[in-house]
Order: structure tokens, then sequence, then C-alpha cells
């Protein structure tokens, strides 16, 4: 592949990520331009930015997801490359055509690649032609709510009913019998249209206490495409993750090998290029796991990964889009150690609802093994136009024990007043028997919050 | 006669209820949302939605007027 020359990247998103992936770029000396809408401007990562250009009002869809701003930005600013972070238009292979198309560099996979995946159906299809193992669960997108009943008499109660072209664990619910199957079909249709513009709907067969275990992938330039360890990410309120560590203390050694060769001939299977996650759900009992889909950008919990293999994976990126080598020898990758990250959101502690409100005060933990990736600061608003994310609390440590020691220590050091924040519990999380022990699922949450 | 307010900043998704309509404890009068998540709002006792104070989009800050009903 031709080597391209990336001098300037701008950041299609806000927030956390924004701020993470422009301090990379920095770092290789490559200009970083942000967008930030109405509601952002006073965010960290819009003064950080070499330069910031301002895309619209605070609803995304008229700012982060207004592809038609943002390469306007791009333009303006003069920017070689556009990143997409996680999220808004990161898995849009419209938008990563566009880009292309602009004659700008796309830092993500082959918009071909973002198309296959982005569809469940059809990435749960291709995956078992590839030889990885699936969940039982539709073929086709569901119709109807009586081919959907048709359909789960098929899987077996209890189903997941989900958007076909969804993520993020929105819209999604679990239907244990007919009649709730009959009651919740039309709003995750709603839903699925609302969030991601489909209404296509797949069932899949509902797995009780499972684990959510998600394998980092990077597709190299020479085709390869490496397996850089698993991350445990069971710990979910309303099916989003809250919490997430690696190695999965659920997974033995023969069960993370199966994994990972799976994960890497699933991003062969697809001509798979840059940074993707290959989500799975494990029985730990029976060490078995299941492809649940392919994620095909960076994902919120990428720190844990980098963390203990030494590896910038935003840099990785930048390097595979540019047309080079990555930076690290693929042979030579020895995890070290254990890394757990604390998603630290604007909601209350105890029921999760959101908190939106001016941040008052902010001070972030410190010290060895910590790494705090924020996308806040004193003085900021945060709104209910984005997702409750303020910051990610990544703690490392030469073993599990050492990790949540030190993560604990760093939960009761990071102060933020204004919004409610879920730091709360995520003390009591680290306090739990079965957190502690790692033997926990992806109900964890729900037992401590009967 | 009740006046039922936002409890939080938020936007309003979907508009449920009308005004004229009689409800039911419990019966959904808007649904807003917040952060990605959907949050009901809903009749605390019966009566008639004398006023509709919202309309889909709209922006409500904690405290404001949702709806009245008597």
């Amino acid at each position: 592949m031709p080597e391209r020359r990336i001098s300037s990247v701008l950041v299609a998103n806000r927030g956390e990520i924004a701020r993470r992936i422009i301090r990379t770029l920095q770092r290789m000396e490559i200009r970083a331009i942000a967008v930030y809408s109405e509601a952002d401007a006073a965010l960290p990562y819009v003064r950080e930015a070499d330069e910031a250009v301002p895309i619209g009002p605070a609803p995304p869809a008229r700012s982060y997801l207004d592809a038609g701003a943002v390469l306007g930005a791009a333009r303006q600013a003069g920017a070689d490359a556009i990143h997409p972070g996680y999220g808004f238009l990161a898995e849009n292979a419209g938008f990563a055509a566009a880009v292309i198309e602009a004659g700008l560099t796309w830092i993500g996979p082959p918009p071909s690649a973002i198309d296959l995946m982005g569809d469940k159906i059809n990435a749960r299809n291709l995956m078992e032609r590839a030889g990885v193992p699936v969940a039982a669960g539709s073929r086709e997108p569901v119709a109807d709510v009586d081919a959907a009943v048709a359909e789960a008499g098929r899987i077996g109660y209890p189903v997941m009913i989900k958007a076909a072209a969804g993520g993020g664990g929105i819209g999604m619910s679990v239907a244990a019998n007919e009649a709730q199957l009959r009651a919740g079909f039309e709003t995750a249709r709603s839903r699925a249209e609302r969030f991601f513009g489909s209404a296509s709907i797949l069932l899949e067969r509902y797995i009780e206490r499972a684990r959510h275990v998600e394998v980092q992938i990077l597709g190299l330039n020479d085709s390869r495409v490496l397996a850089l360890g698993e991350r445990d990410c069971s710990v979910q309120r309303r099916h989003q993750k809250v919490a997430e560590e690696t190695p999965s203390p659920g997974v033995t050694p023969g069960l993370r090998a199966r994994m990972l060769a799976a994960a890497a001939r699933a991003g062969q299977a697809v001509g798979y290029r840059s940074a993707g996650t290959v989500e799975c759900l494990v029985d730990a009992a029976s060490q078995e796991f299941v492809f649940l889909e392919m994620n095909t950008r960076i994902q919120v919990e990428h720190p844990v990964t980098e963390m203990v293999t030494g590896i910038d994976l935003v840099e990785q990126q930048v390097l595979i889009a540019a047309g080079g080598e990555v930076s690290f020898g693929p042979e030579s990758v020895q995890p070290d150690g254990h890394a757990v990250e604390l998603r630290v959101y604007a909601e209350d502690p105890v029921r999760f609802l959101p908190s939106p409100g001016l941040i008052s005060e902010w001070a972030e933990p410190s010290g060895p093994g910590i790494r705090v990736d924020a996308g806040y600061a004193a003085g900021n608003e945060v709104t209910p136009f984005y997702d409750p994310l303020l910051a990610k609390l990544c703690v490392h440590g030469a073993s599990r024990g050492e990790a949540l020691r030190r993560a604990r220590a760093a939960v009761d050091g990071f102060r933020i007043r204004g919004p409610k924040t879920n730091l709360p519990f995520h003390a009591e999380l680290l306090d739990s028997d079965e957190f502690a022990s790692g033997r926990y699922d992806t109900s964890v949450v729900g037992r401590l919050r009967p | 006669m009740t006046e039922v307010r936002a409890e939080m900043v938020a936007n309003v998704w979907q508009v449920v209820a009308s005004e004229g309509q009689s409800v039911a404890d419990g019966d959904t009068l808007v649904i807003l949302e917040s952060m990605k998540m959907e949050i009901p709002v809903m009749a605390e006792g019966s009566g008639t939605v004398t006023k509709l104070a919202v309309a889909e989009g709209d922006v409500v800050q904690e405290g404001d007027l949702i709806a009245v009903i008597e």
C-alpha cells in the first residue's frame, strides 16, 4: 500500500476520546484539529487541540453526526485525515467513503468492512461461514411481531431483541416468553429506528449467566490481523458497560488461545485493517464462547489493553492509515500485569439515572499505574445531549489484586461535585465479594442493585 | 390540580398524551430523553390533561412545567 502523508488530523468526536486522540496526535507531532458543538465549547479537548472548528448546535444530528459539517470543517482547517473516535460517525460506512472520496485519509477500517459488520445479522452469518462460533439467532431480519414469535420458538426463550444496525447496548431488551416478546417488539422497533435509522430487528438466544468478553484486533497493511488480548466487560447496567478489565478472570489459557485465534480469523474474513473489537459471550462454566458482534472502531475501553501491552492503539491506527508498519514487533507482544477501567458516568450511583449539570469541582486521582482519560473539567456544563461518560479511570498493577487495590484508592481520590456520579457505585463494586473474586457475570450489577 | 414538572434537564422525545385527554394514575404523558436514556413522565393520580406545556424537540430545565392535570 502506498504511503500517505498525514500531517494533520481532524478528530470527528468530542469529550474524553477526542482529548485522548489529540494527545497521541500531538505526541506524533501531527496537527490536531477539533470540532465542537455549542454545548462543548468550554471542554478541555477544544482548547488543547491545535485548532478548533465550531460545527453547530448541541443536538448531535446538527453537529457531530452532520457529515457535511464535519467534512466542511476538515476542508476549512486543511486536514489530511479524519479520526472518527467511537460512536457518532465512526461506524458509518457512507461517511468513511465520503472522507476517502474527498481525498482525505480515513483513520479506520475500509468502508466495506464497516458495512459488512454494521449489520449484525450479516455479521453473524459471515462469522459462521468463517468458522467462528455464533449464538443461536435470526439469520434474517424479523419482519413483524408474529415472525418474531415464530423465530423465538425456533431459538428458544429467553431471547434478546436487538437492533440489527445497533450498538453501544442501546435499544436491547430481553423477553423471557411470548407475552414479553409481544409487549417489547414494537418498542424495540421504534428505538432501533430512532437511534440507528433502521427498524430492522434480530433475535438472539439470551445466555443468562454469561461473561461478555471481547478481543482487541489490529489489522495490518500486510493483511495480518493481530489479536492483542481480551477484555472482560461483564459489569453492565442497562446493557451498557460500566467497568472492564484485562485479562479476564473468567478465561482460562486454553479458552484465551481459542478466542484470540477466532478473532483473528474474523478480522481476516472481512479484510480488516486498523483497530477493531470482536465481542463474544463466554459461558464460564463450560468455557464455550460465541461471537456476538464486531465493532469496526476503537472502543471506549481500549486503554486497559494499552496499559497491559504497552501499545498506543491510536498511534497504530494512524501509522496503518498512513500505509506503513506498526511501531512494535507483532511477534513480540508480551502482556504485562493487569488493568481495570472504571467508567465515571454523570448519573446517580443508586438508580443510574442521568444527572446533568455544572461541574463545580473536579480533582483527579494520580499515582503509580493510574491513567485518567477525562472529558470534562471544573466549570464545564454536562448537558443531556450526549452519553453520560465524564471520564475513564484506568488502573494498572502487576497483579489483579494490586490493580484493584490501586483502583479502590483512586476512586476515593476522584472528587467531582455538581452532577451526581457513579463513583460511589464503583467503590461498592470493588468492595463486593463477587467482583473481588473475579467470578462475576453480566448480571453482577443486578445483584448489587436488587 | 397537579402540575407535572421536569425533574432534570432533558430533551422532550415523545409527547404521548394530548390536551383534553383523560388519564389514569401511571399513564405516560411524555417521554423525555437525557444522555441516551428514555425517561417516561407519568401521571400521578387520574384526571384530565388541561394543559400540555411541551412539544417534541423542546429542551426542558429542571422544574419546567410539562403538563397540568385536573
